[in-house]
């Protein structure tokens, strides 16, 4: 752990009791964040990706070991409104307009009208919906809404940004051009990123590190520091750095994977 | 519009069936009374006509058959008759006079909607209860349920005895009894629509470190509103035969129900029927204003593709 870590996970189980028995959800995790950093968590489904997020969240609590973020525990990071959260479902609520939808947190958070409006104005150009800020969200495509989501999660400026397959559900073309505005979002922001994917090419086109996990029980099995520059043009999917890191990736998900 | 078509094709059936249904209902009344005005009647005595089945003596008496429409006291009274009887009652009658339907149709609907906002305000207030409390969840459910399976015929004239050794009278027991009916689907639909948002959306207020009233408001409250007006359209019509039911035991002198007890105590059907299809027209228009206040609040919150 060094001075620049933001979160740190050290000896970290997190074991559910269910009904049909306890689920090994997470199993010594060990992981240090530092700040600036975009780091992705990959692995099959059911390897504890969503969780991890969730315990950094304060969502959920691990059974066993230490967690810290900025330095607190997670749920005084969540009560400092250290992080925000983009879910898979933009889960934009219907009845407010996008505009009011980037508002819901500077609203819960107290912030004052004149700054409310002022933020929602200045994140949604961020995303690049600066224009629709008063259409409904069934207005919008579902890459915009996603997008929307985004915004709202930036609007109270936390310093970090936890996102659990937020393109999961939307087509490749929309996924490239949102991987790319989300990488330039990370340049601008300089925020640190915490990213749940099951797509290899999109954990190595946005990540300066790359998580491999595997299930049953959800354990890391590989941690990848990417060499690729932090300029990535999208062209970038086929030089051989790329298929390098991507092929290491591959092969930690293959060697984790156990047959049943 | 395009709704309109199915509704009308409905309604000429049903005008159909009423008007063929009317001959054999009204055949052994009509022939009684032909006999009487010394015309030609198969069979020819009120005994052996009993023998006979309502479409039996008809064909037997097809000349009658134009009479079976116009008698004063019909068994089945016809179309014409019961809209006569209403546009007499309804639109020529002073308002204020005992004869208007429209007097008493007022009487009706006051109770009605008194008995509708103190039933909706209590099941709103049970519903936010049962969302919020656990032991509210528990305990106040089942009493609700239980409450519904009580025939509302055998408690009606209770409270409204009880309430008069109170020396409470005339609109407010009859209130109470529209209240006890309408409440239940207003605490069912509020619930539902309270608990409506599904646990991503509770999680996302989690990382907001939102305050529980801060997600009833801004979150859970605002989900209900479809809840809310779905169970306000059965909320009204249960009023409304609450309102019915309770003027129906109790001899009361005024209201739809006491028209129809009055036209069944004297033989007067057509007042009885004209009572019947006013109450289901005011029944249907409280539905309608419910569902046009609906698409204007689910329009304005952009709930709907306008
Ligand atoms: N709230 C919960 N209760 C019980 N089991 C859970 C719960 N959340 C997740 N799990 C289990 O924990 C394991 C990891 O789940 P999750 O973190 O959602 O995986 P991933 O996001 O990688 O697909 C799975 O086996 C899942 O069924
Ligand atoms: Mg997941």
């Amino acid at each position: 752990m060094t001075a620049d870590t933001v979160i740190s996970a050290q000896g970290l189980n997190l074991t559910f009791q269910t009904n049909d028995g306890p689920v090994h959800a997470l199993k010594d995790v060990n992981l240090d964040i530092r700040k600036g950093e975009f780091i992705s968590f990959i692995g099959p489904s059911g390897c504890g990706k969503t969780t991890f997020l969730r315990c950094i969240a304060g969502l959920e609590t691990p059974t066993d070991g230490t967690l810290s973020v900025n330095g607190m525990t997670p749920d005084q990071a969540r009560r400092a409104r250290a992080y925000g959260y983009v879910f898979q479902a933009a889960g934009l609520y219907p009845w407010r307009t996008i505009g009011g939808n980037v508002k819901l947190p500077l609203e819960i958070m107290g912030f004052s009208k004149s700054e409310q409006a002022e933020r929602v104005a200045r994140v949604l150009a961020l995303v690049d919906l600066a224009g629709f800020e008063k259409k409904f969200p069934w207005q919008l495509s579902g890459g915009m809404q996603q997008r929307a989501s985004i915004a709202r999660a930036l609007a109270f400026d936390a310093d970090i940004l936890l996102m659990d397959e937020p393109f999961g559900a939307l087509d490749e073309i929309v996924r490239d051009h949102l991987n790319e505005q989300l990488l330039a979002l990370w340049a601008r922001t300089e925020k640190t990123i915490g990213f749940v994917t099951h797509s290899i090419p999109e954990a190595v086109y946005l990540s300066t590190k790359i998580v491999v996990m595997s299930p049953r029980p959800g354990r890391i099995t590989d941690v990848i520091d990417s060499p690729l520059p932090k300029e990535r043009p999208l062209d970038i999917r086929d030089s051989k750095e790329f298929i390098d890191i991507a092929h290491r990736v591959r092969e930690g998900l293959r060697a984790g994977h156990v047959d049943d | 519009m395009k709704s309109l078509f199915p509704i009308l094709t409905i309604v000429a059936a049903i005008l159909v069936i009423w008007v063929l249904a009317v001959v054999p209902m009204n055949m052994h009344l009509t022939a009684d009374q032909a006999q009487r005005d010394g015309l030609m009647v198969m069979p020819q005595t009120p005994a052996e006509r009993q023998g006979y089945s309502g479409l039996g003596l008809s064909f037997a008496n097809a000349g009658l058959i134009p009479l079976t429409y116009t008698l004063d006291r019909p068994r089945l009274p016809s179309p014409h008759q019961v809209a006569g009887e209403m546009w007499e009652t309804i639109a020529l009658r002073n308002v204020t006079s005992r004869q208007s339907l429209v007097y008493h149709g007022w009487v009706t609907l006051s109770a009605t909607l008194v008995g509708f906002a103190i039933g909706t305000t209590l099941g709103i207030l049970l519903a936010v209860g049962i969302v919020h409390n656990r032991a509210m969840d528990m305990s106040v459910m089942p009493w609700a349920i239980a409450s519904q399976t009580i025939p509302i015929l055998a408690l009606a004239p209770m409270i409204i005895v009880m309430m008069g050794q109170f020396g409470i009278q005339g609109l407010l027991p009859k209130a109470v009894i529209s209240a006890y009916l309408s409440f239940f689907p207003v605490v069912v639909g509020m619930v539902k629509g309270l608990r409506s948002p599904d646990a991503m959306q509770m999680d996302l207020l989690r990382t907001y470190y939102a305050s529980s009233s801060q997600g009833f408001w801004k979150l859970r409250l605002p989900a209900s509103v479809p809840y809310l007006f779905a169970s306000f359209k059965i909320g009204i019509s249960a009023a409304l035969v609450g309102a019915i039911v309770a003027e129906l035991p109790t001899g009361a002198r005024a209201g739809f129900g006491a028209r129809m007890l009055v036209g069944d105590q004297y033989g007067n059907p057509l007042v009885t029927w004209a009572a019947l299809f006013a109450a289901a027209i005011t029944a249907a228009a409280l539905v309608a204003i419910f569902t046009a206040m609906e698409r204007l609040t689910l329009r304005r919150m952009g709930m709907a593709a306008a």
